[in-house]
């Protein structure tokens, strides 16, 4: 069973005093994760991403079309059971400590009276904040806020976990640790759908990843498969500060770094290039291919798009 | 009942306690005290009616501002802090949210008038040393401002599900004033015409009928409060209070959230 | 964290500076508008719109004007006014705020009746008054009773003081006195006893501190008026029998037409003056006597008849 389907999910709001004017948030969109699955939501901000999920989570209504997670309709008072969800950059009661934050949404997801001390505190301890139980989340960081509201999606042992940028504003520690923990996840069993606009992230954690621009979902599919078709680049360094014409003319980046220069160039033009740097007899240092990653691919599907959004403005 | 609502309306009232909302106390209790004192020095024979007076009003007041500071911002906040989100992700429903609130909005303002009511009693056997049985009385008029308070903070609550703090506070606090005026407001309308006559009486039946729920006078002067205004107060601010809070769920229920 | 002392001091100075200022401009203000006291300031054309605006806390604000009635009153009789133009409608937004202060009204009556520097010297005002917290108050004998002593007092009226007396008796919880009183009216009977039950009256029934002592000074002025009378008979007599005028009043004891010299109710002898007439010690500490007054004798501005003379 698909842990979400999404079929033709449409949000268009009406702006303005008079309701008149109409800004579409999300076009329609298809989509389907499967249970266990690590699902990566990419997109520049404003793409849609958190509308997304915002419609998922029933906070809003849709325009068009539906969903479902784990074959019910996302309205369905039975689905809000086995989901769990961390909203983007949170700021929870601020005060209440930990431990109560905790104890409260437990109690709301109908986690038995008795489950919940036990609960709670293991939730603590795998989050790292143990220590933290009895401080008031006003004097939380911003690290100890995003962690416990990845205790607060899944203390109650949901099948699907949601989060909304998960890593925003941590520090490389607590990115690590979140990785981690999401990870655990899926080793759980869980299917976690999370939106990011840090690719390296989802490079390395994603099964798939989905790319969504201005409401348009753009591509889908896993790491590879995407970055597969980017053309790849190779690098040259070489020594000295002189820069062929004919190496600029192959549409070449060059960066002179004091007394060798680096120059990127698209993998097929590799040839071209390396004639061009002996035909000057300057001293080639190293050639090395680079990997096509995720960024580069996210940048052109992102790009033209941008372009034509610019010219339309 | 769910016990949802009770948690929510456990923990709207630890908001509330938290935010030093009941600091309040010691103002009240600083205004009774300096009251009680001051007063001797106006006229024999008046002070227990002085204290009296002083005393509800300053518990009405109080509460009606309270109702609205935090009655305005029950949802308003919790859109502001995302933690609404992270609450209707869970197997609540949008009216046990909005319930929950409102019980524990009303249940902080019962604890504070009951705080205050010891407060005016105290005040009252300081100045006149014993009691009276009329005093009975001053306890029908706390639960009349009680009965106040659940209207007040329904329509504080009606108006945060879908506007600002801000005017959420001034369509409250309007609505507080043209109450009191509803009899006037009756008045008005029976003695109007044409298209006023229908606007003032429509407006007269719509608008919380505060000025019954105020006996505060008569219970200065010792006078007793009829069954009957009882039963009846009662039963409105039940309904109106229903009728507030059903408002509040339609327009919350299908509210976009951004 | 270093604060900047040229800031903090500067601030300081400027704070202080400032505030002086403040305090001064104030000052002056409050000299520009002289006679603008918070009184005036409190007086609002429409005490029914007031009651309007009151929001059902109508009864504190009668209290809070009430509160400034009196202090109004005893303001401007400190400062020896003859003027107590604003009593009248103080105490009329005072009793439209609470109709059943009834101690506002029995002020009215005891204070707006009277004529300056003793009162307002409204005794109509006071009148529309006391009628009007009849109208609210229906069952009060009080209110009642205010009536005829008002129209007994100041207007002579016997048959409308008659009339509200007996009205009044009929009333719960009424003063046994009322009937007699009524009867008195009706009878035209000796304006002196008629004035002292009258007084006792108002001194045993009520509780405002300044009505009971306004009573006690006339009360004490009956007692002083009915001595001076009784001793001047006595005088007369000496005369007649000696042919010469007592020195004292040792001489008429001497004589054995008394037992002592008697006092006032101040405590002070009472003596014989220039032209032979009995006078008392010091007439300005008896307000309201008639007799026993020195010739071109002028009553203070500041009549001492309330507790704080």
């Amino acid at each position: 069973m698909a842990a979400i389907e999404i079929l033709d999910l449409e949000k268009t709001y009406s702006v303005g005093f008079w309701r008149k004017k109409h800004k579409c948030a999300l076009k329609p969109l298809h989509l389907r994760v499967d249970e266990g699955e690590i699902f990566g939501f990419l997109g520049p901000n404003g793409a849609g991403k958190t509308t997304t999920l915002k419609l998922l989570m029933g906070l809003a209504r849709p325009t068009g079309g539906s969903a479902r997670i784990l074959g019910m309709e996302v309205d369905d008072p039975r689905v809000k059971a086995q989901i769990g969800f961390l909203p983007e950059q949170p700021y929870f009661y601020d005060y209440l400590t930990a431990k109560e934050l905790l104890e409260y949404y437990a109690h709301l997801s109908g986690v038995p009276a008795g489950e919940i001390p036990g609960k709670v505190g293991r939730m603590l301890e795998r989050v790292g904040l143990r220590d933290a139980a009895g401080v008031q989340l006003r004097k939380f960081s911003k690290g100890m806020l995003q962690r416990a509201g990845i205790a607060q999606a899944i203390l109650h042992d949901p099948k699907v976990v949601f989060l909304d940028e998960p890593m925003s504003g941590l520090d490389p520690m607590g990115r690590r640790q979140v990785r981690d923990l999401i990870e655990e996840l899926r080793e759980e069993g869980k299917t976690v759908f999370f939106s990011t606009h840090i690719l390296s992230d989802a490079e390395t954690l994603c099964d798939r990843v989905g790319i969504l621009h201005l409401g348009e979902l753009r591509s889908v599919g896993t790491v590879s498969e995407l970055t597969s078709g980017v053309h790849e680049k190779v690098e040259l360094t070489w020594a000295g500060g002189a820069v062929p014409a004919s190496l600029k003319a192959l549409g070449a980046e060059v960066h002179v770094m004091g007394d060798t220069t680096r120059a990127i160039v698209p993998e097929d033009k590799q040839d071209a290039a390396i004639d061009a740097l002996r035909r000057e007899r300057l001293r080639l240092i190293s050639v090395t291919p680079l990997r096509a990653s995720l960024e580069d691919y996210f940048v052109e599907q992102v790009k033209p798009a941008q372009a034509t959004a610019g010219a339309r403005s | 009942m769910s016990p949802r609502i009770a948690y929510i309306a456990a923990n709207t009232f630890r908001e509330a306690v938290r935010d030093r909302v009941l600091y309040n106390l010691i103002a009240f209790a600083v205004l009774m005290s300096g009251a009680a004192i001051l007063v001797g020095q106006i006229s024999i024979d008046i002070e227990r009616l002085v204290v009296v007076n002083l005393g509800l009003t300053a518990v009405s007041l109080f509460g009606v501002v309270i109702a609205i500071f935090i009655g305005i911002g029950l949802v308003s906040k919790e859109i502001d802090k995302r933690t609404l989100y992270t609450v209707l992700s869970r197997p609540v429903r949008r009216w046990e949210f909005i319930v929950g609130k409102f019980l524990g909005l009303a249940g902080t303002l019962a604890v504070n008038t009951v705080c205050m009511a010891i407060g005016v009693f105290a005040a009252l056997l300081y100045v006149s040393n014993r009691f009276q049985r009329s005093d009975g009385w001053v306890l029908v008029a706390l639960y009349f401002i009680v009965l106040q308070f659940l209207i007040i903070t329904a329509l504080a609550l009606l108006f945060s599900s879908f506007s600002s703090p801000l005017l959420s506070a001034v369509f409250a606090f309007s609505l507080f004033i043209i109450g009191s005026f509803s009899e006037d407001l009756r008045g008005f309308a029976a003695i109007s015409h044409g298209v006023t006559r229908w606007v003032a009486t429509l407006a007269a039946y719509l608008v919380p009928n505060l000025s019954a729920l105020n006996v505060i006078a008569p219970v200065a002067h010792q006078q007793p409060v009829a069954g009957q205004l009882i039963a009846f107060n009662t039963a409105y601010a039940l309904v109106y209070t229903g009728m507030a809070l059903c408002g509040a769920v339609l327009i919350f229920e299908r509210r976009n959230l951004k | 964290m270093r604060y900047s002392h040229k800031v903090t001091l500067a601030a300081s100075g400027l704070l202080i500076v400032c505030m002086a200022a403040s305090m001064v401009c104030v000052h002056q203000v409050e000299r520009m508008r002289a006679g603008a006291t918070l009184e005036e300031v409190l007086y609002i054309s429409s005490p029914k719109m007031l009651k309007r605006m009151s929001l059902g806390y109508s009864g504190l604000l009668a209290d809070i004007y009430w509160t400034r009635a009196v202090q109004y009153f005893g303001d401007k009789h400190r400062r020896g006014g003859s003027n107590y133009k604003l009593l009248a409608p103080l105490l009329e937004i005072t009793t439209t705020l609470d109709p059943q202060l009834i101690v506002a009204y029995e002020f009215g009556a005891n204070f707006l009746a009277p004529r300056p520097p003793n009162g307002a010297g409204l005794p109509q005002k006071a009148i529309d008054l006391v009628q009007s917290g009849i109208r609210s108050n229906p069952q009060e004998w009080r209110l009642y009773y205010q009536l005829g002593f008002i129209r007994y007092m100041e207007e002579n009226d016997y048959a409308g003081a008659a009339d509200a007396f007996a009205r009044g008796s009929t009333l719960p919880d009424a003063h046994p006195w009322l009937k007699l009183l009524a009867a008195q009216m009706a009878q035209h009977a000796g304006a002196w006893d008629t004035a002292r039950m009258l007084w006792v009256t108002t001194f045993t029934t009520t509780k405002d501190a300044a009505i009971r002592a306004n009573a006690a000074a006339h009360l004490r002025a009956l007692q002083s008026d009915r001595d001076v009378m009784a001793l001047q008979v006595f005088v007369d007599q000496y005369q007649n029998d000696t042919g010469h005028l007592p020195r004292g009043l040792s001489d008429l004891v001497s004589a054995g037409m008394l037992r002592g010299v008697p006092v006032d109710p101040l405590g002070h002898p009472y003596k014989i003056g220039s032209t032979g007439q009995v006078e008392v010690q010091s007439p300005d500490d008896l307000p309201f006597i008639q007799k026993g007054t020195p010739p071109g004798y002028a009553p203070p501005q500041r009549p001492k008849i309330l507790p704080s003379d």
